[in-house]
């Protein structure tokens, strides 16, 4: 009876302004979920099966290309190789999975409406929602990165990294620069990921958000590649992803890197706009 | 019988100072209408402050639609509403911490236990002391019997058990008001008696608490006040004891003289006077049982058994919201 008691005490404190208690149980709640954990199993999976596959292939081309030579003498290599293949679509996979969890998810289990009454202001758990997203994106391209190091410094060894200018970076700059590709590709995918969260508030099934997210990523790699609308390009969202490729470069190109993260920013402000517009006046019949 | 459809709002929104009686629940005109149809319409809900009010309606009639609009899931039509004396949603922000909530049954998040779903809705509420969380977390697991479940996987449970994870959710902390739609839903009969004591000790600890449910007999023990819907309007609405003694009462005099003893109740002006075998039955209206009694002995009627019958509101419900089976839609 003693816990009874306690609890009916009459009064309670008044609430705390900001608390990252939430942010932490969705985080826990992404990490936690094993249909996430096996998606991370994917995305980490390539750099492995990319930097086996070019080992193999330089052992059987015998010849000793020297260009293969140069490429493969820093591990680093297979972190930037497996980025290009996955921000093209397993990325935005992925980000498209978290995306639809995150209101369409809660709003199909019935969790929506519990949380909204706790309460949680609909703008606050959109703040955490997409800020669990960012972390999200962050989280999976670290570990394509890092996966790809990995296995790259164990294949091909810690060597000078050859930069696209031709110069040589020490291992350790090369490193530095890595992280800021990370943080790069990062951005993109959370962008992305308010795009996807904006979908996630239009439907009560998540894995229609993640087809429609999906499919607009697809749609913007298409339309990125039609020279025809050059015009539209710059307003693309994927159209400078790519462009990580200049942190490489001696020194570093900033132009296309700077105008991806202001599309990226641009992005992630609109759509994050649109999101709370569509849920803040919403009725919760879910 | 049938009540007029219009008495029971009216009772006292006329002359009533807006904020004089205190009331936990308060609405005014509360209409939601979905396309044309109006699932809720002009409701005055009054809820007095530690009341147990029992919110019966069929199937359809409106009531989880009602509650969506007092915790500010849905937005009405038009109409306001208060809980604690404040506004939703402008004031949900303080008011909401201190109601706990049940609507349209159990919802968790599958592959998590029940006692990490509740830790999530414990650190979603600003106002909960992260201190004392697992400790209010197994109160509450304990208060509702799920403690021995507690680390097993919401998917894993059964209905009963996910209705009382629901409950145990809205016990996490300490709550003024407590919103409870169809609370024994898929509950076995010891848990229904629980959630019985459960709301017994909350309403014996000062909380309000507002049960919405389709089966009288659940709640007819335990509410002081009622209101009933039906299709959208509420139809009746008041304290319990009230509600009662609203249906008309009929007295039956069991006697071997049942002639005799319709006489004397034509007398006493008793209408409705029928003579079966060996019983009287009438309506006495205003006059007193004990006068009759008095005046069937005095005019030599052996009476060999007397009852006064007051209707159950089993037969109240039935005649406010209609025999019909059908849902209207
Ligand atoms: N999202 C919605 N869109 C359209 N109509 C709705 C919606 N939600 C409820 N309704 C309608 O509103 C009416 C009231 O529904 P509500 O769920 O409030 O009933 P209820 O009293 O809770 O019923 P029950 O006892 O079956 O739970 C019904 O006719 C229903 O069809
Ligand atoms: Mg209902």
């Amino acid at each position: 009876m003693s816990v009874a008691e306690r609890l009916s005490r009459p009064t309670r404190k008044r609430g705390r302004v900001v608390s990252t208690r939430l942010l932490r149980s969705e985080i826990g709640l992404i990490a936690g979920r094993r249909r996430n954990q096996m998606g991370l199993l994917v995305l980490a999976a390539l750099p492995i099966v990319l930097a086996i596959a070019v080992k193999v292939s330089n052992r059987t081309a015998g010849g000793g290309p020297d260009f293969l030579d140069s490429v493969t003498s820093n591990g680093l290599f297979v972190s930037l190789a497996a980025l290009t293949v996955e921000m093209g679509l397993f990325l935005p996979l992925a980000i498209a999975m978290l995306a639809g969890d995150a209101v369409a998810g809660e709003a199909n289990l019935g969790t929506l409406r519990y949380l909204l009454t706790v309460p949680v202001r609909r703008t606050r758990l959109l703040v955490v929602k997409y800020a669990s997203l960012c972390f999200g994106a962050l989280w999976g391209v670290t570990v394509v990165a890092v996966v790809g190091a990995a296995i790259g410094i164990a294949l091909f060894g810690t060597g000078p990294l050859t930069t696209l200018s031709g110069s040589q970076l020490p291992f350790g700059a090369a490193s530095g620069r890595l992280v800021l590709v990370v943080l790069y590709c990062s951005a993109g995918i959370a962008a992305l990921g308010a795009v996807g969260l904006f979908i996630s508030t239009l439907t009560e099934q998540p894995i229609a958000a993640t087809i429609a997210l999906t499919i607009f990523t697809i749609l913007s790699w298409i339309l990125d590649g039609v020279p025809q609308l050059d015009w539209l390009h710059p307003w693309l969202i994927v159209d400078q992803w790519l462009a990580f490729a200049d942190l490489l470069r001696d020194p570093p190109f900033w132009d296309n890197i700077l105008r991806g993260l202001s599309v990226d920013a641009g992005y992630a402000v609109v759509f994050w706009l649109l999101a709370w517009a569509r849920l803040a006046g919403k009725d919760i019949t879910s | 019988m049938t009540l007029p459809a219009t008495r029971a709002p009216e009772i006292s929104t006329e002359d009533r100072p807006p904020s004089a009686v205190d009331l936990a629940i308060e609405t005014v005109g509360l209409t939601k209408r979905f396309g044309g149809r109006a699932a809720v319409d002009g409701l005055q809900l009054e809820v007095p402050r530690g009341s147990v009010y029992g919110f019966l309606g069929p199937n359809g009639s409106g009531k989880t639609t009602t509650i969506r609009m007092l915790l500010g899931l849905v937005e009405p039509t038009s109409g306001t509403r208060s809980l604690l004396g404040c506004r939703v949603p402008s004031e949900s922000a303080t008011v909401l911490p201190r109601v706990g909530a049940l609507v349209e049954g159990p919802a968790f998040h599958p592959y998590l236990s029940g006692r990490r779903n509740l830790a999530r809705l414990d650190a979603a509420d600003l106002w909960s002391d992260p201190r004392t969380a697992s400790r209010r977390i197994d109160a509450a697991l304990d208060r509702v019997g799920l403690l021995a479940a507690a680390t097993k996987h919401y998917r894993a449970y059964s209905l009963g058990m996910r209705q009382r994870l629901a409950i145990a959710g809205t016990v996490l902390a300490h709550r003024d008001l407590l919103v409870l739609d169809e609370p024994t839903n898929g509950l076995d009969p010891q848990g229904t008696r629980e959630v019985r004591h459960l709301v017994e000790s909350l309403a014996h600890d000062g909380a309000t608490v507002f049960i919405s449910s389709h089966l009288l007999s659940e709640v007819e023990q335990i509410c002081t006040h009622l209101g009933v819907m039906s299709d959208g309007r509420l139809v009746a609405q008041g304290p319990t004891q009230e509600l009662r003694s609203r249906g008309e009462r009929t007295v039956r005099v069991t006697t071997p003289q049942p002639t005799e003893a319709a006489e004397v109740l034509r007398g006493l002006g008793v209408s409705g006077v029928e003579v079966g075998a060996g019983e009287v039955h009438g309506t006495p209206g205003a006059t007193e049982p004990e006068v009759i009694v008095a005046a069937l002995v005095h005019a030599d009627v052996r009476v060999r058994g007397f009852a006064v019958m007051t209707p159950s509101l089993e037969d109240l419900f039935v005649d406010l919201t209609g025999e019909g089976f059908d849902v209207s839609g």
